[in-house]
This record gives C-alpha cells, sequence and structure tokens, in this order.
C-alpha cells in the first residue's frame, strides 16, 4: 500500500464476485452457529442462575473470565487442543457470547415487576409455568438487547479468526489478505462488508422485536 | 362459601420476640358476604389476607374455606379457585386486556373460545366496551380502567371467593368513589365471598358487610356490621380509629337511592321553551334542568332566563350540580355538594340518565333524624359480633 495508490480498484471486482458472496455467508454461517449456540448455553446458566441465586456470581464470574481474554490468544489456545477447525473457531466465538447474554437474560427476568409476579403467584401459576409464562416474555426486549450486542461483537470477532487458517474467517479473509499483499482493495471490502452486515444484523434484531413484543411499543423500553 | 378463622397466629421466622403479624385471629366471613379487614398499617391484615391463598403459610390455627383447611390444598390450584385482585394490580404488559382477563380460564384448561367468550362477557360485566379494550394492552389504560380490568381477571373462572388488597387504593378520590360504586352493584349481583382490606375506615363501612378491625400486632379488636361499630365500639381504640366524627360517618351506612328523590322541572333540548317556562313557573323549584336526548342532564336555566319562544338549547344551560349514583353514600354526596357549594345533586343511573335530585337539606334531615336515633340509648349496646 504506497501512498499514491486509489483505495479501491474496481478491476479487482469482477474476478472476486464469488469469492465476496462465499466469504460474506462464512462470516454469516459462523456467526449465526455461535449466537446460537451461545444462546442456548447462556439460556441453561441463566436458568440455573435464577433457580439458584448463589450460581449466579461463579457462572458470571467464569464467562466474564472468558470475555476478558484477548480473542486473538483464546483462538490460538484452542488450536493445541482442538487443531485449526470450525471447531476452534465456534468454541472461542461462542465464549464471547455467554457474558452478555446472561446477563440479559437474568436481568431482564429480576426486572419484571413485583406486583406482576405477585399478580401471577396469586392467580395459581406454578414456577415454572410463571417463568414460562410470564417472565421470560416480559423479559424479552432485554433479552433481545443482549442478543443485539453479542451479534454486533461476534460479527467483529469472526474476522478475527482469519488469523486461525483461511478455512475460516468469513471476511476477515480478505482483511488479512490486504495486509500480506500490501493491496487496500480487499481489505476495505473486508472491513465494510463487515461493518455493513453488523449493521443489517442489528437491524434484523429490532425489527424483529417490535414483531415479537408489539405491547412494548410506546412504553419507552 | 363461608371462610372461617381458627385461632390463626402467624409469626415470621427468626422474630420468635417480636410482636406476631397476626395473633390468635378467629373469625367467620359468612358466604356471599363482603369482610373488610381495616387497620392501621402493621396490624396483619395484607397478611391475614394471603394465609387464605397460601402466600403466606400461618404459623399455627387453620383456615377453613366451606369447612375445608386449605392447607389440604396444592396451594397453586387452591390459586386459581380464589379471585385475587391487589393495589398495584399486576397486570401482564405482555398481554392484551382480554388476554389478561382470560388468564385464570387458561391456566383451568378451557377451550380458547371459550376464554374468549368469557373475557368478553367479563369486560362488559365492569364497564369496559369488550370491542374497544379487548386489544389493548395494559399501558394504554388509565388507572381507573386497570383496575376494573383487575377485577374482571379475578372474577373470570367465577371464583366464590374473592381476597381483595386495597384494590381501589392507588386511584384519585373520584374513580374510588366510582369503583366502590360499582363494586357494590357487583357484589349485589355476584354475591361472592369477599375478603376486601383497607386502610380507609370509610371505604371499610360503606362497602362492609361486616368490618373487622385491627390492632397493632396482629389482634382483632371488633368484628361488626358496620353500623354497630359506630355506635358501639367496644375499646378505646375503635372509638379512636372509627374517628370522633361517628355521627357523620353513619352517613355513610345510607345511600343516596335508599332517599325519597324529588324531581326539578325538566326539559329535553329542543323542546319548545314556552310550555317548558309555565311548568316551572309553576313550580315551586326555581330552575329547569334540561336533559339530553337519552336523558342525561346538560345543565340548569334559572326560571327568569327561559326564552318566552323558540326551542330550547344547550347554550342556554349553566354548568351542572355534582353528579351521584344511587350507590354513593349520603357521606360523599354531601361533601360533593359542599365542595361544588350547590344546593343539589343529581342522582343518574350507570348511563348517566337522569333519576332524580338530592339536597343538601335532605341530607342533613338525615343526619339529625340519624343522631335522634342513637341519642336515644342504643348506645353501649351488647359486643356484637366479637370475639
Amino acid at each position: 500500500m504506497s501512498p499514491g495508490d486509489p483505495l479501491l480498484r474496481w478491476d479487482w471486482f469482477p474476478g472476486h464476485l464469488d469469492e465476496i458472496a462465499f466469504r460474506l455467508a462464512q462470516h454469516v454461517a459462523f456467526t449465526v452457529v455461535a449466537v446460537a449456540v451461545g444462546f442456548g448455553i447462556a439460556f441453561v446458566l441463566a436458568l440455573l442462575a435464577i433457580r439458584w441465586r448463589a450460581l449466579y456470581g461463579p457462572i458470571t464470574a467464569v464467562a466474564g473470565v472468558l470475555y476478558a481474554i484477548p480473542s486473538v490468544a483464546l483462538f490460538f489456545l484452542f488450536i493445541g487442543i482442538t487443531g485449526l477447525s470450525f471447531l476452534t473457531a465456534e468454541i472461542a466465538l461462542v465464549g464471547y457470547t455467554l457474558l452478555i447474554l446472561v446477563r440479559n437474560i437474568v436481568a431482564g427476568v429480576d426486572g419484571v415487576a413485583a406486583e406482576v409476579r405477585e399478580a401471577a403467584e396469586g392467580m395459581g401459576y406454578g414456577r415454572w409455568r410463571r417463568l414460562w409464562r410470564v417472565e421470560l416474555p416480559i423479559a424479552l426486549p432485554v433479552i433481545i438487547a443482549g442478543l443485539r450486542v453479542a451479534t454486533v461483537s461476534t460479527i467483529g470477532l469472526v474476522a478475527v479468526t482469519a488469523l486461525l487458517g483461511r478455512d475460516q474467517g468469513g471476511l476477515g479473509v480478505f482483511i488479512v489478505e490486504g495486509r500480506e499483499r500490501f493491496f487496500a482493495t480487499p481489505l476495505v471490502v473486508g472491513a465494510v462488508l463487515s461493518v455493513a452486515l453488523a449493521i443489517a444484523a442489528d437491524g434484523l434484531f429490532v425489527f424483529a422485536q417490535r414483531l415479537v413484543t408489539p405491547w412494548a411499543r410506546g412504553q419507552g423500553s | 362459601m363461608p371462610v372461617e378463622f381458627r385461632h390463626v397466629t402467624k409469626r415470621y421466622a427468626g422474630d420468635l420476640d417480636a410482636p406476631a403479624a397476626v395473633e390468635d385471629l378467629s373469625l367467620t366471613v359468612p358466604a356471599g358476604q363482603t369482610c373488610v379487614l381495616v387497620g392501621p398499617s402493621g396490624c396483619g391484615k395484607t397478611t391475614t389476607l394471603k394465609m387464605v391463598n397460601r402466600l403466606v403459610e400461618p404459623t399455627s390455627g387453620q383456615i377453613l374455606i366451606d369447612g375445608v383447611d386449605v392447607a389440604r390444598h396444592d396451594p397453586v390450584k387452591l390459586r386459581r379457585g380464589i379471585g385475587y385482585v391487589i393495589q398495584q394490580i399486576g397486570l401482564f404488559p405482555h398481554l392484551t386486556i382480554g388476554g389478561n382477563v382470560a388468564v385464570v380460564p387458561e391456566l383451568l384448561g378451557w377451550h380458547a373460545a371459550r376464554c374468549r367468550e368469557r373475557a368478553d362477557e367479563l369486560l362488559a360485566l365492569v364497564g369496559l366496551d369488550p370491542a374497544t379494550y379487548r386489544a389493548r394492552y395494559p399501558h394504554e389504560l388509565s388507572g381507573g380502567e386497570r383496575q376494573r380490568v383487575g377485577v374482571a381477571r379475578a372474577l373470570a373462572a367465577d371464583p366464590p371467593v374473592m381476597l381483595m388488597d386495597e384494590p381501589f387504593g392507588a386511584v384519585d378520590p373520584v374513580v374510588r368513589e366510582r369503583l366502590q360504586n360499582e363494586f357494590l352493584r357487583l357484589q349485589a349481583d355476584l354475591a361472592k365471598t369477599v375478603l376486601f382490606v383497607t386502610h380507609d375506615i370509610d371505604e371499610a363501612i360503606k362497602l362492609g358487610d361486616r368490618v373487622a378491625v385491627m390492632d397493632v400486632g396482629g389482634r382483632l379488636a371488633q368484628y361488626a356490621t358496620p353500623s354497630e361499630l359506630l355506635t358501639s365500639p367496644t375499646s378505646e381504640f375503635v372509638a379512636r380509629f372509627v374517628g370522633a366524627d361517628r355521627g357523620l360517618k353513619r352517613l355513610s351506612l345510607r345511600r343516596v337511592g335508599e332517599l325519597p328523590l324529588a324531581m326539578p322541572p325538566v326539559a329535553r333540548v329542543g323542546d319548545e321553551a314556552g310550555p317548558a317556562r309555565a311548568r316551572t313557573l309553576a313550580d315551586p323549584f326555581p330552575y329547569l334542568l334540561l336533559l339530553d336526548g337519552l336523558g342525561r342532564p346538560v345543565g340548569w336555566l334559572d326560571r327568569d332566563r327561559i326564552p318566552t319562544e323558540g326551542l330550547l338549547e344547550e347554550r342556554l344551560a349553566v354548568p351542572m350540580s355534582p353528579l351521584l349514583e344511587p350507590e354513593t353514600t349520603l357521606r360523599d354526596a354531601l361533601s360533593m355538594l359542599l365542595a361544588a357549594e350547590v344546593q343539589a345533586g343529581l342522582v343518574v343511573d350507570p348511563r348517566g340518565a337522569m333519576v332524580g335530585m338530592v339536597t343538601a337539606d335532605q341530607i342533613g334531615a338525615t343526619l339529625r333524624a340519624e343522631g335522634g336515633r342513637t341519642a336515644e340509648g342504643r348506645r353501649p349496646a351488647a359486643a356484637g359480633g366479637t370475639r
């Protein structure tokens, strides 16, 4: 990348459209798997923490440590165990989603007004039915807020997994390539598409939330 | 179904030396009657209520509904058979009004169609048009409307017993008065066994068939009908709690609908002015009351201001007297008349149509008559109903 080079060389695009499509799809796939698996694990952990409040501290402590490990270090740490694979990348990506998701699920349920809980109990909801039918639905806006943050940060981290090799990394592969070849065009393409993907994913969640929580509209949540 | 407390005591764990929340409470609420638990904060009235549906378990003693100890029921199933209304209402924000009202029928496994039907029925019962309200969410309603939904929800599965914990405590006085009147109308039809908690002695006197006055430490100070409570309090505490203005409070025992209602000269908007004027001039009451097409009061016309010809128009009338309902107590009626600085209040039916007129003089006469009756020696009557 010498100062005189243009930021984008348009003649690069025609030969790379297929690869752009492939990497974009890969990026989406890695993100979806990481957030979906992460949500599944976080949901179980959050239920445990809600039922046995004493577990909440230890669960968030472990998730917090996972979250604090620099991503590159975590990726390379797992290479020793699971090799240069899809699994390595996903384990790390899932690990990063847990803290945010567990915290938001628990906070969402905690945020249910005391009188709503009391009314539910007084009308004959058992503990689990109350959680499923009353508390979790009311917590949805907070849970979806957690999913939005987890998804956007996962999209950023998927790009970093390109450092583990070309089998993963999604749009990050363009960034690594551009850096290696001192060629700005793929780098810009990788960065811009990855940001665009994050914005699109966020917008999708906002839309989904309006759809599933029509009651929260105009309520300021 | 009657509800009976037998030597019920509640002491919160680890608090053996502190006064009990409820101390050796024994009382029976006859089937179909309203028992109001009233007392200062800390008297254990809410705890008493919550022991009926086992949100709180008694330390000792028994509570029987229809002769069966509640401890023998599974608490979750027990609660589905008891209506429960709380001050903060606790509507579910994520369900529509219809969904909220249908909650207990759904818990009981009714078919969806029947749940919806029942929800509509109950919304209509509490005075909310189902078509307007069923698809709305709780945050779109006013406080009074929400409280009506709370009552509808508690009634949905037609439970024989209702627990109401300061249900009208959080709404403004005008709305509260109306909700109380609606409660009385509903209860006259439904005849539930109701336990009703309040800290407001006036509300207790107005709504209760029997009133249980509780003292701090959870002791029952007196259990009696409202009129017994007012005429013969059995202790200093009850006398002080009922208040020095017991004479005035007795007006709470009488309702507007029980008085012989007078009728002022009336005419409808659009009537000929001439004949209306003649009628009013011939009447001892110096004002003409203008009604709209549905019989609802519009306003007053001074008899000297009635045009001699043409039609009566709405703009001729001057602002209204307070509107009273047949269930309004004489005490509330009097205070509304005093507040509005007028001599007469108009009594309307639930649709707002004119029924008759009540004057401050009439209420004053009732007060004098009632006062006379007590002076004649109903004073230290037997301590009725206390145990």
